[in-house]
């Protein structure tokens, strides 16, 4: 093995400890649920390769239990996701010319691969793509594990985990505080909460992500003029 | 639902997700340079959508009716106090998440 593989990988891998206790967590509560659900743990196994997105993967098994409906599962599949096309666009310049580990980075473009991809700051002389090649594998391999055990163990846990799925949202607060604090203005945090507040509370929770993702845009697009001086280049 | 309805269900739910994924890098090719618009767009987005994921993770917490999202308030304040004193990401997610579990299961019922 070569040494830029290796120390790509020793600097990713504490990166990814955070997902490590929330996707075991997550993955098993889902690998349960699926198992509670009347499914062998072949299904979370190879759904959550397959699909890699925790909200969908939730949903897609009551899509199972329901009538056969491709079309329905799709659009929904599709709004569920929509996030990931902030990803994206974000990621356009940062993912050039990483040859092939560039479609794999692609394909694992989850929530949390991306906000440690983007904000970690990678030490000088640590190749890049390999970097971001290994944290998104690891969540990768932590979310299938998780999901996997969970089908397998089922029902028969049972200490008291009520609050672990809260690493999650302590690990964006992270991820969003140093957003914070390595940018000169705020405008873009600020619009991206009222934003998401405004329309969870007209749409609610199950449909507000759509709204949200059109408000953020549509502001962006027409402050232009005067937000772009606002925000750091990448 | 026959097995290869499932079989079907779950390639749509994955081609939808690898779709999302995708689409920004099929539609601005890696050989040609990024709009200008889009390439504000990736610089001004990213700190909107960590703020609209913080929303996501707490869309189910209700502040109107039970525990009022106290426990998600003082254990979210622990975790950014903790941050800002030590800077170290596992610290202050682990200790925030503690705090959390612990406000949940023996203080807020």
């Amino acid at each position: 093995m070569n040494n830029t593989r290796i120390n790509a990988f020793r600097a990713a891998l504490p990166n990814t400890i955070p997902i490590l206790a929330g996707f075991l967590f997550l993955g098993m509560a889902y690998g349960v649920y699926m198992n509670v659900s009347g499914f062998s743990f072949w299904y979370p196994m190879i759904m959550s390769a397959v699909i890699f997105g925790g909200s969908l993967e939730f949903v897609a098994v009551s899509m199972l239990l329901s009538p056969f409906a491709p079309a329905e599962v799709f659009l929904l599949a599709l709004m569920i996701q929509a996030r990931h096309l902030f990803y994206g666009i974000a990621m356009l310049d940062r993912f050039k010319g990483l040859g092939w580990k560039r479609w794999y980075l692609i394909y694992g473009l989850c929530d949390e691969s991306f906000s440690i991809n983007f904000t970690a700051r990678i030490p000088e002389g640590i190749d890049r793509g390999w970097f971001m090649f290994w944290v998104t594998l690891l969540n990768q391999l932590y979310w299938v594990g998780g999901a996997t055990l969970g089908g397998l163990l089922g029902s028969l846990l049972t200490f008291d985990t009520r609050g672990l799925d809260f690493v999650m949202t302590a690990m964006f607060v992270v991820i969003f505080l140093e957003q914070l604090l390595h940018e000169r203005k705020h405008y873009t945090a600020c619009i991206g909460m009222l934003s998401a507040v405004v329309c969870l509370n007209v749409f609610g929770a199950d449909s507000f992500m759509v709204p949200t993702m059109g408000m953020i845009l549509v502001i962006l697009v027409f402050g232009r003029r005067y937000l772009e001086k606002t925000v750091n280049p990448s | 639902m026959t097995f290869y309805e499932e079989v079907v269900t779950v390639m749509l739910c994955g081609l939808a997700s690898v779709t999302t994924r995708a689409l920004p890098f099929i539609l601005f090719s890696s050989k040609k340079p990024t709009p200008p618009m889009v390439r504000y767009l990736g610089n001004a987005l990213p700190s909107a959508i960590f703020a609209m994921l913080i929303v996501y993770c707490l869309k189910n917490t209700s502040f109107l009716t039970g525990a009022h999202g106290i426990p998600e308030i003082i254990a979210i304040i622990f975790t950014v106090g903790l941050h800002l004193w030590l800077r170290q990401m596992l610290i202050s997610v682990m200790g925030g998440t503690s705090v959390y579990m612990l406000l949940v299961q023996f203080y807020l019922p």
